[in-house]
């Protein structure tokens, strides 16, 4: 069956985030300048087949440990759910 | 020297400083070979260059998709057998990806893309690219920097762990040779524009040698970075009996 999982990759806690910081000045000249800090990460979405919730965990945290997050100043959490409902067919 | 090295000059999609690296190798009398990223095989040769650009876009990571290429696998057993291995800019990212050289390079502090002249100071010559008969700790060399993700990053262990060893070889400094944050153009962590693996084998810099190989482009002393593969290969047993 095909899952989805929503993969959130996030800077290490200690890594200067440039990005954040020009986001965080933004928001403070937009009229908010109670904003402390930003910190800017990625959210993807991965869409990929699995027999069973297990195995589809162990590929996400595969995928993550592999390619999507960079352990030396990254770190990746997720939620993942089965993807839409199945076909007629394959309750039938 | 009965001929130049021969020269694997890696292309992934994206990759622009692969013509660059080809013609100051011709200006050597190297024989430079550009090789698609998707071949299996490096075939037979001296050394390998992975050129500064954009492989696959740097999406996700700078360097993040390359690393699976399948050439790769052939470019980490040249290095892990001793072979020259040069990475520059989005090379230096490719084999900090690929677990070649440990740390990162994240967006520089500044957000800006930089491209300029950069001083910087040599902290050792050693390895295949910082030959003894090119230069001395402690001499400044002037090269191009290009790019937008060139702050080096590692934890504390590892930073610990190259300042012992003696493998952080390239300083960003300033004109005097002071390495100070103004001179700092990316934020890198200890100035590090430079490091080698433990072998001395691989280097990886930011800066870019293959752009100042010529006084018409306002430079010459990226010559010393690639010279110095002539002298180690020459000192290298293993790779004089591949050369007879």
């Amino acid at each position: 069956m095909r899952w989805l999982a929503d993969v959130h990759v996030r800077l290490r806690e200690g890594i200067a985030d440039p990005e954040g910081q020009t986001i965080a000045g933004g928001l403070r000249a937009l009229g908010f300048p109670s904003v402390g800090e930003v910190r800017a990460g990625k959210l993807l979405r991965v869409s990929f087949e699995a027999p069973d919730m297990e195995s589809a965990e162990e590929a996400v945290a595969t995928m993550c440990r592999r390619l999507l997050a960079n352990p030396v100043m990254e770190t990746a959490d997720w939620e993942l759910q089965a993807e839409g409902i199945p076909a007629e067919e394959e309750i039938a | 020297m009965s001929r130049g090295p021969k020269v694997a000059v890696v292309v992934f999609p994206g990759t622009w400083s692969e013509r660059d690296f080809a013609h100051v190798a011709g200006l050597l009398g190297w024989e430079a070979r550009l090789i698609w990223h998707a071949e299996p095989e490096l075939g037979d040769v001296d050394a390998v260059v992975l050129p500064g650009g954009f492989a696959h876009g740097d999406h996700l990571r700078t360097g993040a998709i390359a690393r699976f290429s399948p050439l790769m696998e052939a470019v980490e057993a040249f290095a892990a057998s001793g072979g020259p291995v040069l990475g520059s800019c989005n090379g230096f990212q490719i084999l900090c990806e690929a677990g070649m050289l440990p740390g990162v390079l994240l967006r520089n502090h500044s957000l800006q893309f930089r491209c300029d002249w950069q001083w910087l100071r040599v902290e050792g010559a050693a390895g295949a690219w910082l030959a003894p008969n090119e230069v001395s700790a402690g001499d400044l060399i002037r090269l191009p920097i290009s790019h937008g993700e060139g702050r080096y990053h590692a934890d504390s262990d590892v930073i610990g762990e190259l300042e012992g060893s003696g493998r952080i070889v390239l300083r960003y400094a300033d004109a005097d040779g002071a390495v100070t944050a103004a001179a700092n153009p990316n934020g890198s962590l200890n100035a590090i524009a430079g490091i080698v693996n433990e072998r001395g084998n691989v280097l990886g810099l930011m800066p870019h040698p293959e752009r100042a190989a010529e006084d018409e482009v306002g430079g010459t002393d990226g010559l010393h970075i690639l010279r110095s593969l002539e002298h180690w290969l020459v000192a290298q047993p293993a790779a004089a009996e591949r050369r007879l």
